[in-house]
């Protein structure tokens, strides 16, 4: 076992001591087949509980996108990204002759599954902002790909903007029924759709 | 009796585990038969399910037990330090607290929680009593309000309170009673705590069963449909005929064992009461409700009797016994 993957194994394990992570596969059981898992974005911990809800086989497949500059800039952050999760690098300014896309239809061709905060930058509370047409140009490149909602719920009060310590509050990650791309569907029609497939898995707090 | 009281202490123990497990793989055996045999239908899956659910818990505790005997005051000491973080857990994310209670949670989680379970693990019990109820009571609100935040400030101070001393400060007593030293009696208070869990088990146990057969009317039927007196005496009966049966384990004489159990049980089912008014009023039946938004797996439910048990317990036999 290499040290990757036992950094891995950590930051999984501090993740359920944490947080619980629990995934809760209401719409579609885990499988190994190529998906883009989409969610709403709240806190800096979202894309590690995702991962750690994962069963294991899957989360080596599974890869998170993130931003160049920042993830690259010291030899830690790098080894972190590359080689704990594998994650698609794409870079925050955009130039005129570059698909920001490109990196992530590249990992889709390779077979990997993605997954990805289509409101682009965290929201406050409650409800997610509108989605960025990236989730739609994915759909519409790779139909095969089957696109599965989720709720991550609770971890804003883990780690609210600007702390930096944790505190154990109990989080679930509901996955909901995947979603597809309809043929001719109108793109803000589309992106809307997928927002209310996240909203429809956020668990009814009673 | 003779051959039991020459046996060596961890002898003893050993014996009441392996008789602990043998009562428990025969009320496995018996639910095994009485579902095989029972027919289909709604009522009876309801009530096939709790059993298992209950059985399963019992096992997985007295398993969980087993071990933290088996470690030593030490391991005991660190396996209730994990039991009071996780029934924490639970707490904490059932009461909803704000972004300013950010601060006071992490001193209430990784600074309060290992700091009890320290003083307990020094037998510095002096302090060990005070230190949650005089200094942490304290300082919880005053991190709360430097954070500035003063909506509903009594109400979530209360409630962070409240988790600590339910979770943490009366969960630390069962450990605390391991350490526990009585003249002419050192290195048994594996024993007391074996008693103290046992009698609050059973009259838990006894209490539930008793309300279902008895069926009163329930006391205050909106926080809990089957607590009634007679049923909540049946408990605390029960309790203090194991604690007769179970005297020979513990420093006490007899009528102070019948005593001291009825007591423990009593505090127990009450404290389990309360629990039960608390997750009405946080709006779910378990702790571990699956359609919450824990999904947790209900720690909480399990060693809530305990939490109230362990500290009335441990002071009425420090106390009694001037130790």
């Amino acid at each position: 076992m290499s040290r990757a993957d036992l950094m891995g194994l950590l930051l999984a394990f501090i993740a359920r001591l944490i947080t619980g992570a629990q995934g809760h596969w209401k719409g579609c059981p885990p499988a190994a087949e190529q998906r883009i898992y989409f969610a709403n974005h709240q806190s800096h911990l979202d894309w590690v509980l995702i991962w750690a809800a994962l069963p294991r086989e899957l989360r080596a497949v599974t890869r998170p996108i993130a931003a160049r500059d920042y993830w690259t800039a010291t030899p830690f952050k790098e080894w972190l990204t590359t080689e704990v999760f594998h994650a698609v690098y794409v870079s925050r300014q955009r130039t005129e002759d570059q698909d920001p896309l490109e990196p992530l239809v590249e990992a889709l061709r390779n077979g990997d599954s993605l997954v990805i905060f289509p409101e682009g930058t965290r929201s406050g509370k409650g409800e997610p902002a509108a989605f960025k047409s990236g989730l739609y140009h994915l759909a519409e490149q790779f139909p095969g790909v089957r696109l599965v909602p989720a709720w991550i719920d609770n971890v804003q009060r883990v780690m609210p903007k600007g702390e930096v310590v944790p505190v154990p509050i109990l989080c679930t990650v509901t996955f909901g029924v995947p979603l597809q791309l309809a043929p001719g569907e109108d793109k803000r029609e589309f992106l809307a759709r997928a927002r209310d497939a996240v909203l429809a898995v956020r668990p009814h707090v009673n | 009796m003779d051959t039991l009281r020459e046996l060596s202490v961890d002898q003893k123990v050993g014996l009441l585990f392996v008789a602990l497990f043998g009562v428990l793989t025969v009320a496995t055996l018996a639910v095994a038969v009485i579902v095989g045999r029972s027919t289909e239908n709604d009522a009876s899956g309801v009530r096939r399910g709790r059993l298992l659910r209950d059985l399963r818990a019992l096992w997985l505790g007295s398993t969980v037990f087993w071990l933290a005997w088996v470690s030593g005051p030490v391991g005991a000491t660190l396996a209730f330090g994990f039991f009071s973080f996780f029934a924490l857990r639970e707490f904490i994310t059932l009461a909803h607290t704000r972004r300013g209670d950010h601060r006071s949670l992490l001193l209430a989680f990784f600074v309060v929680l290992p700091l009890q379970y320290v003083i307990a693990g020094g037998r510095y019990f002096d302090l060990f009593t005070v230190f949650i109820p005089v200094y942490v009571f304290l300082a919880v609100p005053v991190i709360s309000a430097l954070a500035g935040d003063p909506e509903r400030f009594l109400e979530r101070n209360a409630k962070i309170q409240w988790g600590i001393m339910v979770c943490v400060y009366g969960l630390s007593h069962a450990p605390a009673l391991l350490l526990l030293e009585f003249r002419d009696f050192e290195g048994r208070g594996a024993f007391l705590l074996f008693f103290l869990v046992m009698v609050t088990v059973v009259a838990q146990i006894a209490q539930e069963t008793a309300s279902r057969w008895l069926r009163r009317r329930p006391v205050a039927r909106l926080i809990d449909r089957s607590f009634s007196f007679r049923a909540w005496a049946v408990g605390v009966g029960s309790a203090a005929l194991l604690g007769a049966l179970l005297f020979w384990i513990t420093p006490f004489k007899p009528w102070q064992a019948v005593a001291m159990a009825a007591i423990a049980g009593a505090a127990g089912t009450l404290g389990e009461f309360v629990m039960k008014a608390l997750k009405k009023d946080a709006g779910v039946r378990y702790w571990g409700n699956a359609a919450s938004v824990t999904g947790a797996v209900g720690l909480l439910d399990r060693v809530a009797p305990l939490c109230f048990a362990a500290p009335v317990f441990f002071h009425s036999v420090r106390w009694y016994f001037q130790v």
